[in-house]
């Protein structure tokens, strides 16, 4: 009885969990997907790849901060206000995440990058890779 | 010689493991003396051997022998020895060292208090103890040795991650550990109270201090990180729902209920196989979260260089360890059945709404975890799972598990009349919503007025509880601890509670662009900009800002972040400065140089947010408080005071628990 009880609390939570997933979750792209698969406006999502060398720009006096990430295929533009994580720079590897605008930059609400020297996002590091690029872009179709 | 002097006493101590994985326990099938009095011995040598390989880590690190990989990764010429010392534990292997020598202290202790148990139930509990020590030392020896040789040696070694050169490092890692590792006890307790096929309230007793002191350690170490990430990190945040911070809060979720279905368990001998399945749960969840941040399958701050053959390892070991004690618990479980029956209107039902919640906590934060890497590993795409999910799961649970503590404080074992707790009740609802109201007014917030209504109710009902119990103020001193320990908690929580709602609510965030000279406003307060200047320190660099705080115009502070640059690495670091307060924190950290000696810097205002760690040293003195009860201390006359008894090995069992409440006539 007692079990049953709590298995039945347990699945009901679940379950709610579960809707609340769908809503809350950040899909990641590449910049390939990103142009490939042009997904809404508005959406939040996490955009990850290196950070192109030469690309970080900010206006004199001003907080943000716009530079290009690129997975060595293709480039989409960030625009960031914010403190950047300490291992920020040229060449690195981050996440940025945020929503696209409709020029098709992505303004970020977080950069985020690891406490690593040596670190790549493994996500990243796949997709330059390129092997894996097209099965994911796939599988990123099937969102809802 | 000294590393391999380490090594040698790792491999003495996977055999004495070993030993003490299976000798006591054929002894205890047996019924043969002879091998289980193998066990409190095994124990000792077990720690012993454990203190030996750490202490020759640790000389290691501080003779700076380059020649260990371990060393040369993690620890530097420049180091201070502090750091050094710390660094043992700063890397992947080392903090397996760390785990496996405080599972040998925990057995060591179960070992050294087992007088007082049945000899077949110590002998099984420290066997199911020593074959997790033996998976451990395993798991170092063959994938993750910390005394490896590097060849040739390194000069000067990578240095310490700059994140983990604080005195956070020397402490964090070893309180939370203690909890982690210490939810192993309850489990071997639960795993020997299967095979023995027997759970009453005797072994509810044995089980119940060991749980609560875990509980605390956990409670520590996780209140603990919470801060250290909090002044090191530069992020501002407390809490990130992190997959390692989920993977030690989990944990402490189900132990957090494991405590309160074993008080049902103790005074009413019921809930027993649903007890033993938490105390199953709490540390295979402990395991999980080791599986989640040693094997690599995550990144976070936590996650340490990973190599596939270890999570391999871990999960292969989860398995047995985890697949083992549910098999065992489904084939006897059912002979737990029975005990006291309670009505709908019940303390038991009113804990039992506690268990429901507390697990439900822990299924969605465990599952927010998981999802995203099932999800990858199925190829479904690469998804993350941030706040907003866990903030929208875990507050619908926290609030009902808030009212329920005052009325779970009054309601009576086995039946009580709903009228006669809501009569209790009636004037700390009016002070809660009173309360709630006041604050709603100063604050204009929804939230914090909802957080302050919670910690009210609970303060007042704790304290509604205390004053029913004290007629005369020197009554004060002859409380039980277990139930000063169980209000200290509870107002533990409703500081928690307050302070997590207030800083949630009622902070204050600026990003600024500053200038030598320039003000920025935040909360009532003006920051100051006086310029960044360059200061060195014993192993790195650093750019200073200074800026003055007043109110007012009356002086409050003077904050200094820095950022550093370490010698051996190129990465600057962010050091936050803070200004703490019991009402308020202020933050301040440095962003980039924008020119012209112009700094972006993040400005903090954080109304209550050290009652969040307040109110866990408080939740963890009440354990400590509630674990040392008398009740738990007594000694039964045993073997010493019967020579024939002491002869045949035999001792009396425990006597049965105080009827404390069950006693009390019901008016009904």
């Amino acid at each position: 009885m007692l079990i049953t009880a709590m298995v039945a609390g347990l699945g009901v939570a679940t379950g709610l969990a579960v809707l609340a997933i769908g809503e809350n979750m950040l899909w990641f792209f590449t910049p390939s997907q990103l142009l490939a698969d042009q997904p809404p406006p508005g959406n939040r999502i996490r955009l990850g790849g290196l950070v192109v060398e030469g690309s970080v720009r900010r206006r004199p006096g001003d907080l943000e901060v716009r530079f290009d990430l690129s997975d060595r295929a293709a480039a989409v533009t960030v625009a960031f206000r914010g403190l950047l994580p300490d291992l920020f720079r040229e060449g690195q590897g981050i996440v940025a995440l945020g929503r696209l605008d409709a020029d098709g930059v992505l303004q970020a609400e977080e950069v985020l990058a690891k406490h690593d020297e040596t670190y790549m996002p493994p996500e990243i590091a796949e997709s330059i890779g390129e092997a894996k690029v097209a099965e994911r872009a796939a599988a990123a179709e099937r969102k809802p | 010689m000294i590393p391999e002097l380490g090594h040698f006493a790792l491999i003495l101590a996977l055999l004495t493991s070993l030993v003490l994985a299976a000798a006591p326990f054929t002894g205890a099938t047996r019924r043969d003396p002879r091998w289980m009095a193998v066990a409190p011995s095994a124990a000792a040598g077990l720690f012993v051997l454990h203190l030996v390989a750490l202490a020759c880590l640790g000389w290691s690190f501080a003779t700076n022998d380059f020649s260990v990989r371990y060393v040369a990764t993690n620890s530097n010429v420049l180091l201070p020895l502090h750091y050094r010392l710390g660094a043992v534990w700063g890397g992947h292997e080392g903090s397996l060292l760390l785990w496996s020598f405080i599972l040998s202290g925990w057995t060591l202790a179960v070992a050294a208090r087992s007088r007082g148990l049945p000899r077949e139930v110590s002998a099984r509990v420290l066997s199911v103890l020593g074959f997790i020590t033996a998976g451990f030392v395993c798991f170092m020896l063959f994938t993750s040795n910390p005394f490896a040789r590097l060849v040739p040696a390194a000069l000067a070694g990578r240095d310490l991650n700059p994140l983990l050169q604080d005195i956070g490092l020397i402490i964090h890692p070893p309180v939370l550990y203690m909890g982690y590792v210490g939810l192993a006890v309850p489990f071997a307790f639960a795993v020997a109270a299967l095979a023995e096929g027997r759970v009453d309230t005797a072994w509810t007793r044995w089980t119940r201090p060991w749980t609560t002191v875990a509980w605390t350690f956990l409670t520590l170490g996780i209140a603990g990180g919470s801060w250290w990430a909090y002044y090191e990190l530069g992020w501002g945040g407390w809490w990130f729902w992190d997959p390692v911070e989920n993977a030690s809060f989990v944990p402490w979720l189900v132990a957090t209920a494991l405590i309160h279905s074993l008080a049902v368990a103790e005074k009413r001998d019921t809930f027993k196989a649903w007890t033993v399945l938490l105390a199953i749960s709490g540390f295979s969840l402990s395991l999980l979260g080791t599986f989640i941040v040693r094997s690599g399958v995550l990144v976070s701050v936590h996650a340490f260089a990973s190599d596939p053959a270890r999570g391999v390892f871990v999960l292969a070991f989860l398995g047995v360890v985890v697949g083992g004690a549910l098999a065992l618990y489904a084939w006897r479980a059912g002979r737990m059945a029975g005990g006291g029956r309670f009505a709908v209107f019940s303390r038991e039902t009113m804990l039992l709404a506690n268990n429901v919640l507390l697990t439900a906590a822990a299924a969605t934060v465990l599952l927010g975890t998981l999802y995203p890497l099932l999800m990858d590993s199925l190829g479904l795409g690469q998804i993350s799972v941030g706040r907003p999910y866990f903030d929208r799961v875990f507050v619908p649970l926290m609030v009902p598990l808030a009212i329920l503590i005052a009325a779970g404080m009054f309601a009576r074992w086995k039946r009580d009349r709903p009228q006669r707790v809501a009569r209790l009740l009636g004037v700390v609802l009016v002070g809660a919503v009173l309360g709630g109201i006041a604050v709603a007014l100063l604050a204009r917030s929804a939230a914090a007025a909802l957080g302050a209504g919670l910690a009210f109710w609970i303060v007042c009902s704790t304290l509604r509880a205390v004053a029913q119990r004290v007629r005369r103020p020197s009554d004060l001193v002859r409380l039980p601890h277990a139930f000063v320990g169980m209000s200290l908690a509870h107002l533990g929580f409703a500081a928690t509670l307050a302070g997590v709602c207030f800083v949630s609510a009622l902070e204050v965030e600026r990003i600024v662009p500053l200038s030598p000279g320039d003000s920025a406003h935040v909360a009532g307060y003006e920051f100051h900009f006086q310029g960044v200047r360059d200061v060195a320190g014993p192993n790195y660099r650093a750019r200073r800002a200074e800026i003055e705080v007043t109110r007012g115009g009356r002086p409050v502070s003077r904050l200094e972040p820095e950022k550093r640059t370490y010698a051996s690495q190129s990465q600057p670091m962010t050091e936050a400065a803070i200004d703490p307060g019991l009402t308020r924190d202020l933050y301040a950290a440095l962003g980039e140089p924008l020119g012209d000696g112009a700094w972006s810097v993040r400005l903090h205002y954080k109304p209550f947010v050290r009652w969040i760690w307040l109110g866990a040293v408080l939740m963890a003195v009440g354990g400590l408080l509630a674990a040392a009860d008398r009740r738990y201390r007594r000694r039964v006359p045993t073997a010493g005071d019967d020579p024939l008894l002491t002869l045949l090995g035999e001792r009396p069992p425990m006597p049965a628990p105080e009827p404390e409440h069950a006693a009390r006539p019901l008016r009904t």
